[in-house]
């Protein structure tokens, strides 16, 4: 029971974490481009502010238009709570393995392209359609990469996978090398980041995300913003605490908490500063770029499949 | 998987010379090509120096500087240099179809691990495992020459087969007599200034690099251009 | 309750299917009161024997007293024809309760309803009929009987050209295939020594034979069940058929196929083999991805959903392939899994399919509207239709919590277990296959969020549509069925898997035990430590999380403000500024551009407008049919020197056969 208890307790800690490390990136991109930046809880104060709000909807929306900010919501926490954050014990990533994330994380984009679909705009429109062409991309090379890792974990239960990291000695594989590489790839485009789309741009025709909740305001905005900082801090913990398990608890007890909470807030913030500074170097591609970075993810996934297959077996 | 840790950074290097191919396969750019190249012979000569670490193997100290000095240093050198005097710097080549010749790539990937499988069952030295990977350096290299259609380009792709029979050798035998090596690395030395002599001569009769007007060449086809 | 009531209750079904037909020839007040009830109550009895004899297990048999006299029809029941038996059970259920609403809608138009009617009586006998035969005799007079009243329900609306083409094709397609079963049965027969399949068991078959036995089977069954390349025909005749045929084409008799082939295949031959499964995996998964390409370019509502059942019907035999590679390398266990993966999508794609098929029914029924292009806001008009539609959708998109998600997954963990194989070449070619199911179902999610998105979204973009009026209740009836089994199938996968783990146990000899070991909250197909999902959780989980969610913050008391959309400030917004089904899907076209043939471009019309125009078409016509087709009308160009008009050279000719008869007799 008390695992359950601490479930919970991780799943609020995900969603107390998120704006944080949205406003991190956002301070150290500003600090890179030697701007002074907002204050690195300036995202809590902008949910704070829309929730706060008045919500305005078109006449023309349906009923899909106003649940979707919900189910969107819903399942993206459902499947950050199933990624071992702080510890290894967790019963909810029993409940969800790594596929059923990406099922869930499947279940909140159709509702978002919907929801873009739905007023009949031309913008929404485009944002949808954009949605799932980069996601049709994606997903063959996330899943070659999860088949990889799954070649030597055995498992497609992220706590199980991850317990089995820590106990095992350190290793240095080329398999987990190009994964890492791919999923990272793979992460970039499906979080929306610098190359594939841009999250602070509101020019008409080279956003995405942008484009699909243009139509949204209020707590339905704060909703959706919510859940897209969810998303790229369940992505960051996917990555820090698979490819670099150290110091996650494999129980709940109070100081393997502690040292693993401290741990994890130096691996993300180390991961934020990464980020901020491809960003910085970075400049977004065109949509029909797109296909050669994401089919490079595809290659890099392969390359870890043949690299386990040739060289770690039989040796 | 029971490795030491230095035997696992030798695969993992093992590995970058299969992805250096791939690189330098699908890269557009003239000059990063050549990069990437600098970078295979990089990761070749480490590989080298760790086997020779790991079985106590002094010769190949010799062959991994040998590497590093040709393939990373003067051959790229030169290859920069020729490509600065002959205004390529900048030059993009557009691939057709490059999905298709990655595919073909990784097709060649697993035909070439399938071809060394009884190899390396029959033996369980875990630098046999890397054999397939130069097999299929070897190959990839020769599928560069085939759908690239840059001179300057297919020099690569021809370095880089030497790249994978190098490995081959120090993987499976390890390494040639030191001879062998450096009548070998000679070889590609020569190969190197003659090659750079033709750019000059092709430049100046065809006014291009791109080989796929050599067939200018032929008599059948002389009347049709 | 036993295994032969279960047979009984099957021949009682086919029984009722056939008076249904054959009411249907009675006065229009007694066929529009008896036919179709009858048809429902055939359906249920159907999937109650099915049911039965998945329950208790067994083999039941019985005889005839039809067939030829020293080869008695022989029919037999057993946990396999059980499953699918329910399959065509459910479907035809709810097929039959949709039926008389949308039929209403036929009775002004010229096409006889006697004959709609009938066949479809005579359809249903024969899909029964197919899944409980025990003889290859039987067997493929049943087929015939299948096929042929499909024929003619795919060519009941025969006033236009294309619909007669569409239905010869389909006839012609069903022919070859039927002939290449026919084919297979004989090699099986000839080692067994007899047509029935007992002794079709028996057969000691070398590698060589039982492969050619194979591709006969797999040639034929894949015909029917539409895999590429030998596709074409199906999105051509399953559209043109009325939407509730279509629903049972689509859904239960591409089934039937799958049924033939793992009766054939896993039963008949019994030992299998690895170059199968590859064979298998090849095509399965070439099928998945390019039958969802193809339904992702469509805009014709119906055409969309019939490319989309080549798509599944390639998922099914991924299932399938993955399962023979398991079981000829000697991984049961897997091999299982792969196996009620396969059963599973079968069922799956049975109620999605038929859902979404009756829903593309009710938009013709109430908008007479098939174009996607010229829909737009039907959910405001068609709420229920609109509800259920959606749950086709997410179901279809392997989305959680619902039913498609739950053959997936079980899918991907059985194809996750190639590590247990031995050779990398064959675990980086399931890899392969992984990634391109990964792709199609990506690809579905982009085609239902484009169906629904332009047809129930937005607004309306005809003046039909914008007129769409609810349908009957027994047509909303019939789909929310479907849509109802579907959530269930979605979050109770343990109790349906231990119903279907009979058939690989029985069939095959090795079931999954450890599916439900852990309680029937947790699906865990192979350990606890491998994998596991527990649906029920999850769906609680999610609804939880909803109701919170408009609880805090979407309370009541806030109302949300409506106006005009924002728009990025332009103002006016009209249908036709609406992203259509063709811009939607334009970053795909141009990535995955050389699988089809494109053929667009800008043509300037009589009155001096210029207007683009885009033509997209499935490459297996060039690449296959039409040189077949070339190829047969030279040949036959070349037997008509034979017909030169002089009797004598006729009777010259049968002169040289007879001597060479002779010659050969000798």
């Amino acid at each position: 029971m008390s695992a359950w208890v601490f479930t919970l307790i991780q799943a609020l800690l995900y969603l107390a974490l998120a704006p944080l490390l949205a406003g991190w990136i956002q301070k150290v991109k500003a600090r890179l481009q030697n701007r002074r930046g907002a204050s690195i809880w300036q995202p809590y104060r902008n949910l704070y502010k829309l929730f706060a709000k008045e919500a305005r909807m078109a006449h023309t929306a349906s009923p899909v238009f106003r649940a979707a900010p919900y189910i969107v919501f819903a399942a993206i926490w459902l499947a950050a709570s199933a990624i071992p954050l702080l510890t290894t014990d967790l019963p909810t990533a029993a409940m969800a393995d790594v596929i059923v994330i990406a099922g869930l994380l499947g279940l909140s984009r159709f509702f978002l392209a919907l929801a873009g679909m739905d007023v009949g705009t031309a913008f929404g429109g485009m944002g949808a359609s954009r949605e799932v062409f980069i996601s049709a991309l994606a997903e063959p090379a996330m899943l070659m990469a999860v088949f990889t890792l799954a070649m030597t974990a055995h498992t497609t239960n992220l706590a199980t996978a991850v317990g089995d990291l820590l106990v095992s000695a350190p290793f240095l594989r080329p398999s987990f090398l190009f994964a890492l590489i791919a999923v990272v790839l793979v992460v970039i485009a499906e979080t929306g980041r610098i190359p594939v789309d841009n999250p602070s741009t509101h020019l008409e025709l080279t956003m995405i995300h942008e484009a699909l909740i243009l139509e949204y305001s209020g707590r339905q905005l704060a909703l959706l913003e919510w859940a897209a900082q969810l998303k790229l801090l369940l992505f960051a913990t996917l990555l820090v605490n698979v490819f670099l398990p150290w110091g996650t608890a494999q129980s709940i007890h109070p100081n393997a908490i502690g040292i693993a909470f401290v741990l994890f807030v130096v691996k993300i913030a180390l991961l934020g500063v990464a980020l901020a500074v491809s960003e910085t170097l970075l400049a977004k591609m065109r949509i029909f770029r797109i296909p050669v970075f994401l089919n490079m993810a595809l290659l890099m996934a392969f390359l870890g499949l043949m690299s386990h297959v040739i060289l770690e077996v039989g040796a | 998987m029971n490795m030491s840790l230095l035997q696992q950074l030798i695969i993992v290097l093992a590995a970058g010379v299969m992805f250096s191919s791939f690189a330098m396969l699908r890269q557009e750019r003239l000059s990063t090509a050549i990069y990437t190249f600098a970078l295979q012979g990089l990761f070749v000569a480490m590989v080298t120096a760790l086997i020779a670490a790991s079985d106590d193997l002094d010769h190949l100290y010799f062959s991994a500087i040998l590497v590093f000095g040709l393939k990373v240093l003067l051959i790229p050198w030169m290859l920069h240099r020729q490509v600065r005097r002959l205004e390529l710097d900048r030059h993009r080549e557009s691939i057709s179809h490059p999905v298709l010749v990655i595919m073909a790539a990784l097709g060649l990937v697993v035909f070439s691990y399938w071809l060394v499988l009884p190899l390396v069952q029959s033996e369980m030295q875990f630098t046999r495992n890397i054999v397939a990977v130069s097999l299929a350096v070897v190959l990839i290299g020769l599928l560069m020459m085939v759908v690239r259609a840059q001179a300057v380009v297919q020099v690569l792709g021809f370095m880089s087969i030497e790249n994978g029979l190098f490995l081959a050798a120090v993987s499976a035998t390890s390494g040639l007599p030191l001879v062998v090596e450096l009548g070998v690395a000679f070889d590609v030395l020569v190969a190197m200034v003659l090659f750079g002599v033709f750019f000059f001569q092709i430049r100046e009769s065809i006014d291009s690099l791109n080989v796929d007007r050599l067939n200018r060449l032929t008599e059948r086809t002389g009347d049709e251009l | 309750m036993s295994i032969t009531l279960a047979l009984q209750l099957a021949e009682g079904a086919i029984v009722l299917a056939l008076l249904s037909a054959l009411v249907s020839f009675f006065p229009a007040t007694v066929r529009r009161h008896v036919a179709m009830p009858l048809f429902t109550l055939s359906g249920l009895v159907a999937l109650v024997a099915g049911l039965v004899a998945l329950i208790n297990g067994g083999v039941a048999t019985a005889q005839l007293p039809l067939g030829l006299p020293w080869l008695p029809w022989q029919v037999r029941m057993d946990v396999l024809s059980g499953f699918f038996l329910s399959i065509i059970g459910v479907v035809s259920f709810a097929v039959g309760i949709y039926a008389p609403g949308y039929v209403r809608g036929f009775e002004r138009g010229s096409d006889s309803l006697r004959a709609l009617g009938g066949f479809t009586g005579l359809f249903l006998a024969g899909m029964m009929l197919v899944v409980i035969a025990d003889d290859a005799f039987m067997f493929m007079v049943a087929w015939e009987l299948m096929s042929l009243s499909s024929y003619f329900l795919v060519a009941w609306h025969h006033d236009h050209a294309a619909n007669r083409r569409a239905a010869f094709l389909y006839l012609l397609m069903a022919h070859v295939g039927g002939l290449s079963i026919l084919l297979g049965f004989g090699v099986l027969a000839s080692f067994g020594g007899g047509f029935t399949f007992e002794a079709m068991r028996g057969a000691p078959l070398s590698f060589g034979w039982a492969s050619v036995a194979f591709v006969l089977a797999f040639i034929g069954f894949g015909m029917k069940a539409g895999l590429v390349p030998l596709h074409a025909w199906l999105p051509e005749a399953h559209p043109v058929a009325p939407s509730h045929i279509s629903a049972l084409m689509s859904g239960v008799m591409l089934k039937v196929a799958v049924y033939g082939f793992i009766r054939f295949v896993f039963d008949l031959i019994g030992t299998v083999h690895w170059q199968w499964g590859v064979v298998v995996l090849i095509f399965g998964s070439l099928s998945a991805v390019i039958g969802v390409l193809l339904a992702l370019m469509q805009n014709d509502l119906k055409r969309l959903l019939a490319y989309s059942s080549v798509e599944n019907l390639g998922i099914i035999f991924v299932g399938l392939g993955l399962a023979l590679l398991f079981f000829a390398e000697g991984h049961p266990l897997i091999g299982s899994l792969a196996f009620v993966a396969a059963l599973y999508h079968s069922v799956n794609h049975a109620l999605f399919k038929g859902l979404l098929f009756l829903g593309a029914g009710a938009i013709l029924h109430s908008a007479n509207e098939r174009d996607l292009e010229k829909m737009g806001g039907l959910l405001r008009r068609m709420p229920w239709t609109g509800l259920f539609f959606l749950v086709g959708s997410i179901s279809i998109a392997a989305l959680p919590p619902f039913n498609g998600f739950v053959s997936e997954w079980l899918s991907f963990q059985a194809a996750l277990q190639a590590w247990n194989l031995d050779g990398g070449v064959l675990r980086s070619f399931v890899s392969i296959v992984v990634s391109l199911l990964a792709l199609t179902g990506a690809l579905v999610a982009a085609t239902f969020v484009k169906v629904y998105g332009v047809a129930f979204l937005g607004q309306a973009r005809s003046r039909t549509v914008r007129r769409a009026h609810k349908v009957p209740l027994s047509m909303r009836l019939g789909q929310g069925i479907l849509a109802i089994l579907c959530l269930l199938l979605g979050i109770l996968p343990t109790f349906f898997i231990d119903l279907f783990n009979a058939v690989p146990r029985e069939i095959l000899g090795h079931g999954l035990s450890q599916a439900s070991a852990h309680g029937w909250l947790w699906l865990t197909p192979i350990s606890e430590k491998t994998a596991s999902y527990s649906a029920p959780l999850v769906a609680l989980i999610l609804f939880v999380i909803l109701v919170l969610g408009l609880w805090l913050v979407g309370r009541g008391t806030r109302r949300v403000r409506l106006g005009d959309a924002w728009n990025y400030g332009h103002a006016s917004l009209t249908p036709s500024m609406q992203y259509t089904g063709t811009a939607f899907v334009q970053p795909i076209r141009q990535v995955y551009g050389l699988l089809f043939q494109i053929n667009d471009g800008v043509e300037t019309q009589q009155d001096g407008r210029r207007r683009y125009f885009l033509q997209v078409t499935d490459r297996a016509w060039g690449l296959l049919y039409v040189p077949i087709a070339r190829w047969v009308e030279w040949s036959s160009r070349q037997a008509v020197r034979l017909q030169s008009g002089s009797i004598r050279i006729y009777l010259a000719w049968t002169l040289a056969a007879l001597l060479l008869l002779l010659w050969l007799e000798v």
